[in-house]
């Protein structure tokens, strides 16, 4: 499967594969576009988006020695600190594993990035590459030099650049993702409009989104990281409501699969708040709060599509992965999605039937 | 403040574009005495920087941001930093306004690219932003978004016609804006302040005579009740504040 290069004319109009984790490999499978979404999900049922916007999270600039440096943010640390991989010279249009590292740098280096300064002020364990960055300014002051001197993580896929605006969600709120929680790019206003009239809540959370690949093979294999996340109060109440009345609960992304997932408890309740989670999800793992999963096209390899076992069979997935195969689904964040929940097309034809 | 205002705003996000200076620096001023966090949007740091000093020296929380709405980069760089410094907006007073070149010329003699700008500050940037702020509250299921227009909307006054026809257009956008989100709790009202005593009217009319106009600090306190009253406008309304010595010499 081959990545998007660009986004599509519309963002609410790429293929979407439903899958039915009820169905048999030959029945659990259709074809179609999100506009169609709503006709997989029925009164009652709750859709749940990561409303946190991308940050423009990759910082260019240069050490004291002159050499090239590329910081990739990864999370917030506090006012005037966040955690940073550091990449040597060359740009996104180079695979980030080919790009050579960055020339080794000490507890104390001071880097320049435009107007921003920023020093070393620590190196994980992981990697020399994965640092904290304390910069010379915090709180407002930061924020703006991050707006005025960062620009979106790019991908080495990609036929152009990508502006600040095509890298967030029709709903991003606070900047908290330093990549797109891309799984919510498709969704329209019409399409979440059209949800809410067919009796489909929506809920939001907030879940810091870090970096879905470094080529730094240490870093890579202890991704995800940790990641912050704050569930509200009436989001928590909502899902409360939606699972006492039979309704079905659909994440959209793997970020608010992770967020709810990892503030539920044993017998699933959730608590409101931030809270930060490490929670890995694999193809053992039974979740507690989701029911299915609105997601980015991924080819079987990624990480990404191993995630949606937890949802669904692997005779159905292998069906699904074939078949976004020979259809030419785009994978990464701009390209198609799958749908994977239980019910979703005897919902549908039941739908068309009494419709 | 009557008994019948229960919408308060203490403790809101509110987020006032043109926030230097006139009615937008009194807005931030009054909107920050009744205890909403204020975020203010201008072009000149300086001016700005003024702007949140004397909101902080008067106890109010107060947050910078140095852009130009009419930039197409600025709008997410506006909504990410607003964000980051308060969280997420419940209130966006769309305020910032150009006349263009003054003094104001006839339609015959305006240029273009001075319509051109006029359209991009009063009409695009909002929308811009708009889209871009609206979107959140529409999924919080609540917020409000001001509009700020003039009579020059509404009026054929000459050598307003650049800037009179990006106001009505905003205000255009405003009855759709609501019509379109009706029934997401999300209010978008048009607001038009009258003739006020700031240098944008100076700029415009520099031999008006002073003792006529408004007072910004007055058409703010007005702003500051529309948005606390409750029930408040209707969505898509357009509100007249009157409050300078000619309506009170005319009730």
């Amino acid at each position: 499967m081959k990545p998007a290069t660009t986004y599509p004319e519309r963002r609410d109009d790429v293929r979407l594969l439903v899958i039915d984790p009820l169905g048999s490999p030959d029945e659990g499978l259709r074809e179609t576009r999100t506009p169609a979404l709503p006709d997989f999900l029925a009164t009652g049922d709750l859709l749940i988006v990561n409303d946190a916007a991308t940050v423009p999270a990759s910082l260019r600039g240069h050490d004291d020695a002159g050499h090239e440096i590329e910081a990739r943010l990864v999370a917030a640390r506090g006012d005037d600190r966040f955690s940073a991989v550091l990449f040597g010279a060359g740009d996104w249009h180079q695979r980030t594993e080919d790009r050579p590292p960055p020339a080794p740098l000490p507890v104390g280096a001071r880097l320049q990035f435009g107007t921003l300064v920023a020093e070393i002020a620590g190196r994980a364990a992981t990697s020399p590459r994965l640092v904290d960055l304390r910069f010379a300014v915090g709180g407002d002051a930061l924020w703006a030099a991050l707006y005025r001197e960062g620009r979106p993580v790019q991908y080495s896929y990609l036929a152009h650049d990508l502006p600040l605006w095509a890298v967030q969600t029709v709903y991003a709120a606070r900047p908290w993702a330093f990549e797109m929680p891309s799984a919510g790019r498709p969704l329209s206003w019409e399409t979440l409009l059209a949800l809410r009239r067919k009796g489909v809540r929506w809920a939001a959370l907030t879940h810091a989104a870090g970096l879905s690949a470094t080529g730094d093979p240490a870093i890579d294999a202890a991704l995800p990281m940790a990641e912050r996340y704050d569930i509200p109060a009436a989001t928590v109440r909502t899902v409360a409501e939606t699972r006492a009345r039979g309704g079905r609960v659909v994440a959209v992304g793997t970020t608010v699969v992770r967020a709810l997932e990892g503030a539920a408890s044993k017998n699933g309740d959730l608590r409101p708040g931030p809270g930060e989670t490490d929670l890995i999800i694999t193809p053992a793992f039974r979740a507690r709060v989701v029911d299915g999963i609105l997601s980015g096209a991924h080819a079987a390899h990624e990480s990404h599509f191993s995630l949606l076992a937890a949802f669904a069979g692997p005779a159905l997935l292998a069906a699904a992965a074939t078949h976004a195969e020979r259809a030419g689904f785009l994978t990464h964040e701009l390209g198609d999605s799958m749908l994977v929940l239980p019910g979703a097309l005897a919902r549908a034809r039941a739908g068309r039937a009494s419709g | 403040m009557s008994n019948t205002t229960t919408n308060t705003i203490a403790g809101r996000n509110i987020l006032v574009t043109g926030g230097s200076r006139g009615l937008g620096r009194a807005l931030g001023l009054a909107l920050a005495r009744a205890g909403a966090r204020v975020v203010l949007v201008a072009r000149h740091a300086d001016k700005l920087s003024e702007a949140v000093a004397a909101i902080r020296a008067a106890g109010g929380d107060a947050h910078a941001i140095v852009a130009d709405v009419a930039d197409r980069d600025a709008t997410h760089a506006i909504a990410g930093q607003a964000a980051a410094a308060v969280g997420a907006i419940d209130v966006l007073i769309n305020n910032a306004s150009t006349l263009g070149p003054v003094p104001l010329r006839l339609l015959l003699d305006t240029d273009c690219e001075d319509l051109d700008r006029a359209l991009a500050v009063n009409l695009v940037g909002p929308f811009r932003l708009t889209k871009a702020i609206a979107g959140p509250m529409v999924l919080r299921g609540g917020g409000t978004i001001v509009n700020v227009t003039s009579d020059a909307a509404t009026e054929a006054y000459e050598r307003w016609g650049a800037y009179g026809a990006s106001k009505a257009a905003l205000e255009q956008l405003g009855r759709v804006w609501a019509s379109e989100l009706a029934g997401t709790g999300v209010r978008v009202i048009n607001v038009d302040p009258g003739e006020m005593d700031t240098r944008m009217h100076a700029d415009a009319i520099p031999d008006a005579n002073r003792a006529e106009l408004a007072d910004p600090a007055r058409v703010a306190a007005e702003i500051v009740a529309l948005l606390q009253a409750d029930p408040g406008p209707a969505p898509g309304a357009r509100v007249a504040i009157r409050t300078g010595p000619q309506a009170e010499a005319s009730t």
